[in-house]
């Protein structure tokens, strides 16, 4: 059975991502044990939540050390919302902290106005298609190899990830004329801003090709 | 493009079965939220609103477990409300798989409440029920105010003034119900509804008073608001939440289509 490690680390709903993993067939393991999470044949970082206490979690448990073993070993690390956040080198939420950088990139908030006139309505709450630049072929053999351009996810977050190389970009999705940040790969390292264990059955086939695939 | 304008069934709850008839012809079992849960799910809709109106406080946990067996198999977001009162409320109620929850007379009664919610868990998460009823006599400018109890029980809030407190406070969405128009099946309170989504920057979901598919979109079109939320309609089998979608979309509203369109 394939199986998967979810990161627990004291905030967020760790039982969503753990049933949408079940769903498609994994083998979960709840866990804030550093060996555990070195040896993973799979790791999953999820989270909602501020980006200082998800870190100071972290932190606290000892586990980014074992994180980072895993990432060295090349099997896959899924961040999910908080935990895509987090690959990332630092966040400007509530005053600048620094992410686990594995991708390079930074953490800022969705800006509230629209130029000078609108508003952006923050949190960014509810479904939102994706899209890249390069077109649907973008996606063969990433964890969204099922997913059509288009396909709507569900997103709740007030900060986002801004990527500093765009070849990390997997996918974006555009909120009032802003192009955010949904979904970044690089090597072995993933990240989703949405939720796939929120999003139905396009969600849950993103889980299914990162059990299944990865 | 932007956020697909949601689409949100509410079924009511009443020691763990759904109450207020739904009646789906093939469905094996109308009464288990867990059946009915995922039928809406597989029809399109964007979220799943429970209101929980057990009466008994003894038998309150059944809502816990609904809650539980629901997001077990229906991998969309959950909204539980009715009688969350204290900050344990909401942690057993998430812990439970629920995405948000609706806080309504607790808030009147404490609107710190709101606030404290809202710091321990997220605004994301915290969905404040506003009951609204027109209280301006014909001619006058258009009031509303807050009432509990079904409707039942005036408070002399001011529905605009307290929906912006209410964000002020803490709250992620509003949830606006027109008691005047709850189970008439004439329509969203069109004017209410934009009066409130003028006054605050955070999500409307429009509720009360859906009768057929142009009041969904209108809700959306003329009322302004984010997402719509009806139960009979529905349950009753009149529409399928994917038929309703599929107006919303002829009359321009961006909706989360369940089938990509075909590449360009």
């Amino acid at each position: 059975m394939a199986e998967a490690v979810i990161i627990d680390y004291g905030i967020g709903n760790i039982r969503s991502v753990q049933r949408g993993l079940e769903k498609v067939g994994a083998s979960v393991q709840v866990t804030s044990n550093p060996e555990t999470i070195a040896s993973a044949e799979r790791l999953v970082l999820p989270g909602v939540g501020a980006f200082e206490d998800g870190m100071r979690g972290l932190h606290e448990s000892g586990m980014i050390p074992a994180i980072s073993e895993f990432v060295e070993t090349g099997k896959p690390l899924l961040g999910i919302c908080l935990g895509m956040q987090m690959l990332l080198n630092q966040s400007e939420e509530h005053g600048l902290h620094a992410g686990l950088g594995f991708i390079p990139g930074e953490v800022k908030q969705i800006p509230n106005k629209i130029n000078d006139s609108g508003i952006r309505k923050i949190p960014h709450i509810g479904w939102a298609a994706l899209e890249n630049k390069t077109g649907q072929s973008a996606w063969d053999s990433t964890v969204l190899k099922d997913i059509n351009l288009g396909d709507y996810f569900y997103f709740v977050h007030s900060f986002m990830a801004v990527v500093k190389n765009d070849m990390d970009v997997l996918a974006r999705c555009e909120y009032e004329g802003l192009k955010v940040t949904a979904a970044i790969q690089k090597e072995n390292v993933i990240g989703l801003q949405f939720h796939p264990e929120k999003s139905g059955v396009f969600g849950l086939k993103i889980l299914n090709a990162f059990i299944h695939d990865f | 493009m932007g956020l697909a304008k949601r689409i949100i069934p509410c079924l009511d709850v009443d020691n763990g079965r759904v109450v207020k008839g739904v009646q789906f012809v093939d469905i094996r079992d109308a009464g288990d939220p867990v059946e009915v849960a995922k039928r809406y799910d597989e029809q399109g809709a964007d979220e799943i609103t429970f209101l929980d109106i057990t009466a008994s406080s003894d038998n309150r946990d059944t809502i816990v477990h609904v809650v539980e067996q629901v997001a077990g198999q229906v991998f969309i977001p959950l909204t539980v409300g009715g009688g969350i009162r204290t900050v344990d409320d909401i942690r057993r109620m998430l812990n439970a798989g629920a995405d948000k929850v609706g806080i309504n007379t607790a808030a009147v009664h404490r609107p710190e409440f709101v606030r404290e919610a809202a710091e321990k868990f997220g605004s994301q998460c915290i969905v404040v029920s506003i009951d609204a009823k027109c209280v301006s006599g014909e001619g006058e400018p258009k009031k509303w105010e807050i009432f509990t109890h079904g409707g039942r029980k005036g408070t002399g809030l001011d529905a605009i003034e307290w929906a912006i407190k209410m964000v002020e406070y803490g709250a992620g969405e509003i949830l606006l119900t027109s008691m005047d128009r709850d189970g008439t099946r004439d329509g969203f309170d069109i004017a209410l509804t934009s009066a409130i989504c003028d006054a605050v920057d955070v999500p409307v979901i429009a509720s009360g008073g859906v009768g057929n598919l142009d009041h969904l979109a209108d809700g959306i079109i003329k009322g302004k608001a984010d997402a719509v939320l009806a139960a009979s309609i529905f349950h009753f089998g009149d529409h399928t939440v994917g038929e309703a979608k599929a107006h919303m979309a002829s009359r321009g509203i961006e909706v989360r289509r369940m089938a990509a369109k075909p590449a360009e």
